[in-house]
């Protein structure tokens, strides 16, 4: 059953260089409990598409397309309806625990915010709410009293309460922003443990975002791939991952260390991308990725690839995809 | 026999915390618990552990930023912290310090030529204003930028870019050894790999040593020749890269290279079950107690030494 649908999504936002487009025509659908990745550098998108989700872009930008929860599009709402669903029905979970929790609340305040906003519990419920969620999320009461401030918390802890905060209502889906990139690797695979579990266990879908490849192959089913606003590649995580067809995935996944490096032997080079991301308002005409492409040719420059079915759950946007023999 | 570029002889560094109450001894934290490394000419060793483990009071340290509460580190058979101000000066065109963030490192308000200059005008380095700029156009060629880019400020550059500029202004004294302090670790995975590729060519050219300082474990593997993995102010494991990572001993480096997230979703990877057993931690017990799956009785009443055969020390009772 589709949970979300997301049709040919645009959002321009003001800038210094006048209006822009920073993601654009972006489509894709979620069914319920599914796990969806979204990976790419920063400047793809990858956040602008989050924000758009939950409707917290700011006033002055321009969103075009639908974006459907269950036959409802969020994009059209007024402040108050998106309100009820905002935190109710879509929670999400910000990178950077310090800046997105409030330094002078406690934190069993900021957790029963939430449920005090959406549902009709009383204090004594609400309570026993915020008990169970902290619970579940690994901060029992009895060794993490409720009114503890973030300050006194270690920033995996930080994360975890706001992981509490953003479940508290039961959503449908789970948007996890980054969650784990201001982490040790440790704490980073008990964050990612406890967003999978919870995922498994409630249901929820959950949009995954990250630049961190290893992070998604280890948490989402599918995958999407953004390059400055579009999406250049989409599939199945297996798929994509195994079978990369855009030049601009190979070349993230050149371009990263794996471990296991040391066992070969002599000097190393990592491949990398060269040239940089482009800025806004240098955004080229035609693919954008063009100009950084080894595979680019005349038509690239000209006009924006359509999508290309590489199997049924896989898609790419390139009029030179990959072959088999150009990846080894 | 070779003579070790950096040595680091049982460095301890306490830093004092504030008081509770009036009259109480002021408490004390424990950043450094008694390092030793040796760091050779044209190599790059590793410092791996996760945030707070004191790292950076390392790099702080063999910097000559800071003074360790005791011990000694000698740059070039020379003791850093037993010579005249005048001289520690003189040395410190030797060694210089990459960091972190290409955002808060660099001055907005100075132009390029300014930033990457600033280690000449410090020395005293007595050239004229076209010498300057012509050896500044010079290394910013070499790190991969226009050597025209001197007027310009540091928001006109990307952070790649801006990482570039704080290696140029690191390599300007023509240093023998850098200290990066996690200088990739804010930047986009294409444009790391960029920036890597350049420190190991210049490391290639220059003969540089570098002491790499990173929570990223892939990047650690990538780069260095050697490694020291940190607990809590003390080595747990050291070892070349090639031993550490295809032989780990100790339980923590064990965990850390664990908790690395595979990118080949097929390898999802199980939840770890292990139990760990209860122990009440004392000031004599080993520093990973509370988080070792292997802990005993031994590991309780007293801390590992760092022990083992050439090339790979590890602390632990329990290593197998």
């Amino acid at each position: 059953m589709v949970l979300l649908q997301v049709q040919d999504l645009s959002v321009t936002l003001q800038t210094a260089h006048g209006p822009q487009e920073v993601i654009s025509h972006i489509n894709f659908s979620m069914n319920a409990g599914e796990k969806l990745g979204i990976v790419g550098e920063s400047g793809c998108g990858k956040s602008i598409t989050a924000l758009a989700l939950m409707s917290l872009l700011p006033p002055d930008s321009k969103i075009n397309g639908k974006v459907i929860l269950e036959g409802l599009d969020i994009a059209t709402l007024n402040s108050r309806e998106i309100c009820s669903i905002r935190g109710n029905r879509i929670g999400i979970i910000f990178q950077e625990p310090m800046t997105a929790l409030n330094p002078v609340k406690q934190i069993g305040a900021q957790v029963s915010e939430s449920i005090y906003l959406h549902t009709k519990l009383n204090q004594k419920q609400a309570l026993e709410r915020v008990i169970e969620l902290m619970d579940k999320v690994g901060l029992p009461v009895n060794r993490f009293p409720l009114n503890l401030y973030p300050h006194q918390l270690s920033g995996g802890q930080r994360q975890r309460v706001m992981i509490a905060m953003a479940i508290a209502c039961n959503p449908d889906i789970l948007i996890a922003d980054e969650p784990t990139t201001a982490l040790d690797v440790t704490v980073q695979e008990q964050i990612l443990n406890l967003i999978r579990d919870l995922a498994d266990s409630t249901g929820m879908a959950l949009v995954m975002i990250s630049h961190d490849l290893g992070v998604i192959a280890q948490t989402a089913e599918n995958v999407m791939v953004m390059y400055t606003g579009n999406v250049v590649e989409m599939g199945s995580t297996v798929d994509v991952f195994q079978n990369m067809q855009h030049p601009y995935t190979h070349g993230l996944f050149s371009a990263i260390p794996h471990v296991g490096s040391s066992a070969q032997p002599g000097k190393k080079r990592l491949t990398s991308i060269p040239g940089q991301v482009p800025e806004l308002h240098l955004r080229p005409n035609g693919c954008n990725f063009a100009n950084r492409c080894p595979r680019a040719s005349n038509i690239c420059r000209e006009k924006e690839p359509m999508a290309t079915r590489v199997s049924d759950h896989h898609q790419v946007w390139c009029y030179h995809p990959l072959n088999r023999e150009d990846k080894k | 026999m070779k003579h070790p570029l950096v040595k680091i002889e049982g460095v301890y560094k306490d830093y004092q915390l504030p008081k509770k109450y009036l009259f109480q001894k002021a408490p004390v934290f424990r950043a450094l618990h008694g390092i030793t490394l040796e760091l050779n000419k044209g190599t790059s060793f590793g410092i791996v552990g996760e945030s707070g483990c004191g790292k950076s009071t390392l790099a702080r340290i063999v910097m000559a930023l800071d003074k360790p509460t005791s011990g000694k580190v000698f740059f070039d058979g020379r003791d850093l912290f037993n010579m005249p101000a005048r001289d520690l000066r003189h040395l410190r065109r030797n060694f210089q310090m990459v960091f972190q963030d290409p955002y808060g490192s660099l001055n907005p308000r100075k132009n390029i030529l300014g930033i990457v200059a600033e280690p000449l005008d410090t020395l005293k380095e007595k050239l004229s204003f076209a010498q300057k700029k012509e050896r500044v156009g010079q290394i910013l060629a070499e790190v991969g930028l226009n050597s025209s880019d001197t007027d310009k400020f540091p928001h006109e550059f990307s952070g790649g870019q801006r990482q570039r500029i704080a290696i140029a202004r690191a390599l300007i004294t023509r240093p023998a050894l850098i200290v990066a302090d996690e200088s990739v670790s804010a930047l986009d995975v294409s444009v790391q790999a960029q920036v890597l590729n350049l420190m190991m060519d210049l490391q290639e050219k220059y003969n540089l040593t570098y002491m790499f300082i990173s929570h990223d474990l892939s990047v650690v593997e990538y780069v260095t020749d050697q490694i020291a993995v940190i607990y809590m102010g003390q080595i747990v494991e050291q070892g070349t890269t090639k031993v550490l990572f295809q032989n780990p001993i100790h339980p923590y480096t064990q965990t850390l290279l664990r908790a690395v997230p595979d990118v080949n979703p097929l390898n999802r990877k199980k939840k770890n079950k292990d139990i760990i057993p209860l122990f009440e931690k004392t000031k004599e017990s080993c520093p990973f107690l509370d988080r070792c799956t292997r802990a005993t009785k031994t590991c309780v009443k007293n801390a590992p030494e760092l022990l083992g055969e050439e090339g790979h020390l590890v602390a632990c009772f329990n290593a197998d």
